[in-house]
């Protein structure tokens, strides 16, 4: 089976890493990953913890098709509860970290307290112990990678670490694995730092089986063959990258621009995939230079880009003229049309700046949007910004403030805040496009209704990855929705959210859901685990887990008032576009959502609905 | 007829199913660090390239091989005889290119034996980067893109 039936318990108070046996009758109910270390969460802590103190948990967990052949089967995720939200946190990443791990031998680990000096985690096959990070504290996500290769003398590991914004307390700190894949949202790199926990690297050389390999053969190149068949991922995912949705969503009249001022940006195509592609700089070669997949991924949307070495950024920097990771659609988003900046190349730094010091480019470009709109009204000045010049459109105030929050330097150091708490210091709190105090992405409700209700529901906070309607309401997958309406959203937003539940705990990326239907997928995970894995267990496993996280969400102090978006979407119309005179309408969506989860008017589930779930 | 792995590592994503395959075939279950491919990531180059035995005509790890564990079939391929194998590892010194390894699992050296004519990596890439073909064709079609690029006015085969 696709399990190695190994947790790797450290404690970093004590020092200790212990092996255990994975809870199996846990893994039965809730798949893996997502779900089964939500579980861990939930009955080892009280939800009422301060998120960066020690009495925090941190779980990196993969699914159990993590590391087999099934496309996309590489994914894991950080459980913790969120720095930026007080909420549970999952933060889902690709890459190579997450299948090194399970050929080491371990499902998951368990991270507890917090260890007095800097550490970080090193496992080599069934050899797991903690070293002495200080070397490492105060540096970067890259040179961190390099360090701990050097030392080891492996350039095989895999490396999973905090940047410097981690380290710094950033509250959208994220955790970036091989380079420039990222565990990106909710300050689960914050949380880690807090524990004086620099990285974890991983050496595996064992393998992973599943329960029936002719069966599982089979279903997984039957679904491969679906993916390169699809329209979106056998050809615009691996061409543009989600960069596919740039033109897109303007278009529709849903690009937050501006801090959610306008649904549409006057220069989106500066910064859109097609601008990636064009010939640019002195070599006459474009910013992509090619596409990358994540292990076992056949979609490959990856985004390998350079800068322009004769870019202001870096033209005295020749340690940035190098390819890394580019832009993906929401950090084309964030760090573009949010603040009105249409530089590709200084959106490109930005953004391997992001990854290089472990910032999420969503939270930070949000919240450098709603810093700019404050900087226009005059409640922020130059006095407070150190004389940096906070206005839409500059590619310098972009560019100067990443590097500026990651040191958290300066104004940096308000920035590394989070647009909640920034917009409450100076008095604005309308003007914070946040939800449970996490910046939401790049799809503006107004124009795309059932994202609203998602983002006001998200268990995490405002976030599109817990039920990316926008593949209905606008790219007609499964079935094409008017995205103007709310007339059966609610129901829409709710498949969404426990199915994406299920796959989030599978070790498959989300991605592959453009193509595959659960018919596709759970066939796969039938030939992975022992006994029965249909459609509708992995949707009532889905639908387990959403109440799970919102049971915690309830338990820490959230309520229904929370399930709300800022004013600015509910009493502004859109300006412009197909969605012109158009507010969110979550009042007409919300009480038909609660009614459909099997929750109170409060947003509480009733005790059948519990007792319906095995809760 | 001989055939060979034609690789392109323009057309390599990094995905590794390639490993994947070759070690499910070999070894029975997924383990890329036994795969007789190895994809590698020149990350700041913006490359991967996927790296296997290329079969040697005159075979160093053949040559050196002190038992005589390594044969070559009617295809041309050079394959480890478990049986005969002492895991002396002299082959994976004598070898230029390191594709030929030692498996501590086994106490045997392990190497590409292109499935025995039907290649798992080949047929599990996804963006056609390893092919399999004629071995005397598999310069054709790079020669062919370089004939598409002479200067037909200078009357030339100058590249440029």
């Amino acid at each position: 089976m696709g399990w190695t039936g190994q947790v790797m318990r450290v404690n970093l108070t004590e020092g200790t890493c212990t092996p255990e046996a994975l809870n199996m009758e846990w893994a039965g109910e809730y798949l893996g990953q997502r779900g089964l270390a939500s579980k861990y969460l939930c009955e080892e802590m009280d939800p009422r913890i301060d998120p960066l103190s020690p009495d925090n948990m941190m779980i990196f967990a993969t699914g159990p098709l993590t590391g087999t052949c099934a496309s996309t089967g590489g994914r894991f995720s950080v459980i913790t509860k969120g720095a930026l939200t007080g909420a549970i946190a999952c933060s889902n990443s690709g890459g190579y970290w997450g299948a090194e791990l399970k050929f080491a031998g371990w499902d998951m680990i368990i991270l507890e307290g917090k260890a007095s000096s800097p550490v970080y985690l090193c496992i080599i096959d069934d050899k797991v112990e903690l070293l002495d990070a200080s070397d490492i504290w105060g540096k970067s996500v890259w040179d961190t990678d390099a360090w701990i290769k050097t030392r080891h003398q492996d350039p095989q590991m895999h490396i999973s670490a905090i940047g410097i914004a981690g380290e710094n307390g950033v509250l959208y700190a994220g955790i970036v694995n091989d380079l420039h894949r990222a565990a990106g949202r909710s300050g689960v790199g914050a949380v880690m730092g807090s524990k004086n926990l620099k990285a974890i690297a991983v050496r595996g050389t064992g393998g992973v089986k599943v329960d029936d390999f002719l069966a599982f053969m089979t279903a997984t190149t039957a679904a491969k063959k679906v993916l390169a068949g699809n329209a979106v991922t056998g050809e615009g995912l691996p061409t543009y990258g989600t960069q596919v949705l740039m033109n897109i969503i303007n278009e529709s009249g849903a690009l937050p621009t501006r801090n959610n001022r306008d649904v549409q940006f006057e220069d989106v195509h500066d910064i859109s995939a097609e601008a990636m592609a064009a010939p640019s700089g002195k070599d006459g070669k474009p910013n992509l230079q090619t596409n990358q997949a994540c292990f076992s991924c056949t979609i490959a949307c990856g985004r390998i880009s350079k800068v322009n070495e004769e870019h202001y950024t870096v033209q005295n920097k020749p340690e940035y003229w190098h390819a890394s990771g580019g832009l993906e659609y929401e950090a084309a988003w964030a760090l573009g049309a949010a603040v009105g900046v249409k530089d590709l190349d200084a959106l490109t730094y930005a953004n391997f700046i992001c990854n290089e010091q472990g910032i999420d480019p969503i939270s930070f470009g949000s919240t450098l949007a709603a810093a700019m709109e404050m900087y226009e009204d005059g409640v922020i000045t130059d006095k407070e910004t150190g004389g940096l010049a906070l206005e839409f459109g500059s590619a310098q105030a972009l560019t100067t403030a990443v590097e500026l929050t990651g040191k958290a330097e300066g104004f940096g150091k308000e920035l590394g805040m989070g647009s909640k708490r920034l917009c409450d210091k100076y008095g604005r709190p309308e003007l914070s496009m946040t939800v449970k105090g996490q910046e939401f992405p790049a799809y503006d409700p107004r124009g795309i209704q059932g994202m609203g209700l998602g983002y006001a529901t998200a268990n995490r906070g405002g976030c599109h990855l817990r039920s990316y309607t926008v593949a209905s309401e606008i790219l007609g997958i499964p079935e094409k929705t008017d995205p103007l309406v709310t007339d059966g959203k609610p129901g829409l937003v709710k498949a969404f959210q426990d199915a994406t539940a299920a796959v989030d705990s599978s070790g498959l990326c989300i991605f592959t859901t453009f193509a595959w239907t659960m018919e596709d997928i759970a066939p796969q995970i039938d030939a992975d685990l022992p006994g029965d894995w249909s459609v509708d267990r992995l949707l009532e496993v889905g639908e387990r887990i959403w109440n799970l996280e919102r049971q915690f969400n309830l338990q820490a102090g959230f309520t229904a008032k929370d399930d709300t978006l800022p004013k600015r979407l509910l009493n502004d119309a859109a300006k412009t576009g197909p969605a012109k005179g158009l507010v969110a309408g979550l009042d007409k969506m919300l009480p038909e959502y609660y009614e459909l989860r099997g929750w109170t008017k409060e947003g509480v589930p009733t005790s059948e609905t519990l007792s319906r779930l095995a809760l | 007829m001989q055939m060979a792995l034609v690789i392109d590592p323009g057309k390599c994503t990094g995905c590794k199913q390639c490993e994947l395959a070759c070690s499910y075939v070999k070894e029975g279950e997924f383990n890329p660090a036994k795969s007789r491919i190895r994809v590698f990531d020149f990350h700041q180059d913006a490359r991967f390239v996927p790296y296997t035995c290329t079969q040697c005509d005159d075979a160093w790890c053949q040559k050196a091989c002190p038992v005589d564990a390594i044969t070559t079939n009617e295809w041309g391929v050079k394959e480890v005889h478990d049986d005969l194998c002492v895991g002396c590892k002299v082959c994976t010194i004598a070898c230029p290119f390191g594709t030929i390894n030692f498996n501590a699992s086994t106490g045997k050296v392990m190497k590409c034996d292109e499935c025995g004519g039907d290649p798992a990596c080949v047929k599990a890439c996804p963006t056609e980067a390893i092919v399999y073909m004629d071995v005397e064709q598999a310069g054709f079609d790079k020669m062919r893109a370089w004939a598409a690029k002479t200067d037909a006015a200078a009357g030339t085969a100058t590249a440029h």
